[in-house]
């Protein structure tokens, strides 16, 4: 089972926040979807392998050729904050509270 | 000429274009006004191309139409988790709001390639990860059978645009269902084809394993003539296959005499409606007439199906989903301390709850401690899913089986529920585990509501879909009716 501390632990790995309703509430569907997903302690799986994904291609290489791809222009194109063809961001340090 | 594409299809308006009975500008304004005409009643676009598209479309009358280039000049939708340079993509998020591609995905390219005109991008539930369509920060989408009813989803705005006969079709995507369901939910035909068939080269990635570019069409042939063109490898997508794409037009003669189908028992179960399992057995008769023969089988694992599916995807999605951290595109949030502040802030005010809970649940499935019993868990049930498949395509050409346990259920009535909801993909989800094609193709109306037939087939076995589907449209000839909420409209 997944309790109230252990969601908001998650909500940190997964760099989200709730507000304390918004925690209760997800809480509670968290509960029911592993319940859900508790489901599959029924199953003997014994010796099968992970199945993570269906082809058969292995290492698929491609020729290592350079080119052009989007300009600088295009790559900033959609960059919220920008100055002088730089991304603008704040600091990362939050006035002297942040840690090292 | 007003063009009515519940009458037309894409071989009658080829026709049109290539004998000049129209042109592409022409039917391209036509789509337009119908786009909004009804747009009013569905809600199935996010973004009208208007201008975008009367570009494309002068371009394609000026190069000529010949009858070589099934799609030059015919007007379609995109699912708005597909790139388009230049023209906003939203995967109906918040998150991303004001982003503009500079480039286009493969599917975008192609249909381009092939003269198609792009008139829209359509709603869908944000990031693909919903089965109604509510789930979309740009509002829900309605059914073209009943406005109060959901379209399915996720592709529910391409779903209900070529149900209402605002396009003749519409590219979709389907991770858990995304293409069949509201292909289902709006009598017409849907398919997901084979993992890796079509490029993923430009679609908003949801869960990477299981997200596969499809079509929706009215019409069989229509589906079969589009993905033909998107179809094939692409040095951009390493999963994309590089087998040769068969022509699937040619593939849809001959019919379904001599097929050897299989029925799942477990797709028959409690959880489906009396109403469909009743549409079901007559399209189990109507096969059997046409010479098909139908056994029953079983695919004993498929009640697992949706608790692993949510597992692998969700996990998939937590970590396609890092990306959206507010610094190179789409939303970010204003006021914030520091860049730490910018990622958490931006991510909560830009994602929407049901988004929330899928990185949620696949944080927690990958965390430290959870992985084995979780993740890893869901891998191997899943390699048992296959499994099942695979034994029955032994000695069966195809698997038929509804495509949704009830028809469209009403906006708002399962939207707070998330398991309820899961449990709807729950035979849709298989194919997707397997990575099978599977389409969903027009049963008949169950009270006023369409029921869908699921086609689903070995690995790239696309064309033995497309033949199946064919005759079984050739002897119900659905397409011949024209949505509840739309009588009187052309």
């Amino acid at each position: 089972m997944i309790d109230r501390d252990q969601v908001a632990h998650v909500a940190g790995l997964a760099k989200l926040q709730f507000s304390d309703s918004e925690l209760t509430a997800f809480t509670k569907q968290m509960e029911d979807i592993m319940a859900m997903a508790d489901q599959l302690d029924a199953v003997d799986v014994g010796e099968t392998t992970p199945l993570y994904q269906v082809t058969d291609l292995k290492n698929v290489f491609r020729e290592d050729k350079p080119e052009r791809w989007q300009t600088r222009e295009q790559l900033l194109k959609n960059v919220p904050e920008k100055e002088a063809g730089l991304i603008k961001v704040p600091s990362i340090l939050d006035n002297g509270e942040g840690e090292a | 000429m007003s063009t009515n594409y519940f009458k037309e299809d894409i071989s009658t308006l080829h026709d049109a274009l290539v004998n000049k009975q129209t042109t592409a500008v022409q039917l391209t304004a036509d789509t337009l006004a119908q786009i909004h005409a009804k747009e009013d009643k569905t809600k199935a676009f996010i973004t009208v191309t208007d201008d975008e598209a009367k570009k494309q479309a002068a371009a394609a009358d000026a190069a000529g139409i010949s009858a070589d280039q099934p799609l030059a000049g015919v007007p379609l939708a995109l699912k708005d988790n597909i790139i388009t340079d230049g023209v906003l993509t939203t995967a109906a998020s918040k998150i991303l709001t004001g982003f503009i591609p500079v480039y286009d995905a493969t599917v975008t390219k192609r249909l381009k390639a092939a003269g198609s005109v792009l008139v829209g991008k359509t709603n869908l539930d944000e990031f693909a990860m919903g089965s109604s369509t509510e789930n979309s920060y740009y509002g829900p989408t309605h059914n073209a059978w009943d406005l109060d009813r959901v379209p399915g989803g996720s592709s529910g705005g391409s779903a209900a645009a070529v149900a209402a006969g605002e396009v003749v079709a519409a590219l979709g995507s389907d991770t858990g269902g995304s293409i069949r369901q509201p292909a289902a939910f709006n009598g017409i035909f849907g398919i997901k084809p084979t993992y890796g068939r079509v490029s993923r080269w430009g679609l908003i990635a949801f869960g990477s394993s299981l997200d596969q570019i499809g079509v929706l069409s009215r019409r069989v042939k229509d589906s079969a003539l589009i993905l033909q063109q998107i179809a094939g490898q692409d040095e951009n997508d390493d999963t994309s296959l590089p087998d040769p794409v068969p022509d699937y037009v040619a593939a849809m003669a001959g019919g379904v005499q001599g097929m050897r189908l299989a029925l799942p028992e477990e797709y028959l179960g409690e959880g489906v409606s009396q109403g469909v399992r009743d549409a079901i057995e007559k399209a189990v008769d109507t096969l059997k007439k046409l010479g098909a023969t139908v056994d029953t089988v079983s695919l004993p694992h498929t009640k697992y199906a949706v608790p692993t599916y949510y597992l692998i995807a969700s996990s998939e999605a937590s970590s396609n989903l890092q990306r959206f951290d507010g610094i190179r595109y789409g939303y970010r949030a204003q006021d914030v301390k520091n860049l730490e502040d910018v990622y958490v802030r931006t991510r909560s005010e830009g994602f929407g709850d049901e988004v929330k809970r899928r990185i949620m649940l696949g944080t927690f499935s990958l965390s430290a401690g959870f992985y084995d019993a979780y993740f890893n868990k869901a891998a191997k049930v899943r390699h048992l899913i296959q499994d099942d498949f695979t034994k029955v395509f032994a000695d069966h050409d195809l698997i038929i089986a509804p495509t949704t346990p009830t028809p469209a259920f009403k906006i708002g009535e399962k939207v707070d529920d998330p398991v309820t909801m899961y449990m709807n993909d729950i035979l849709t989800i298989p194919a997707n585990l397997a990575g099978i094609p599977a389409a969903s193709v027009p049963a008949g109306l169950v009270d006023g509501l369409p029921v869908g037939l699921q086609l689903m087939a070995k690995p790239l076995g696309e064309s033995t879909i497309f033949k199946a589907a064919a005759a079984f449209e050739d002897a119900t000839k659905f397409y011949e009716q024209v949505p509840t909420a739309m009588k009187g409209e052309n």
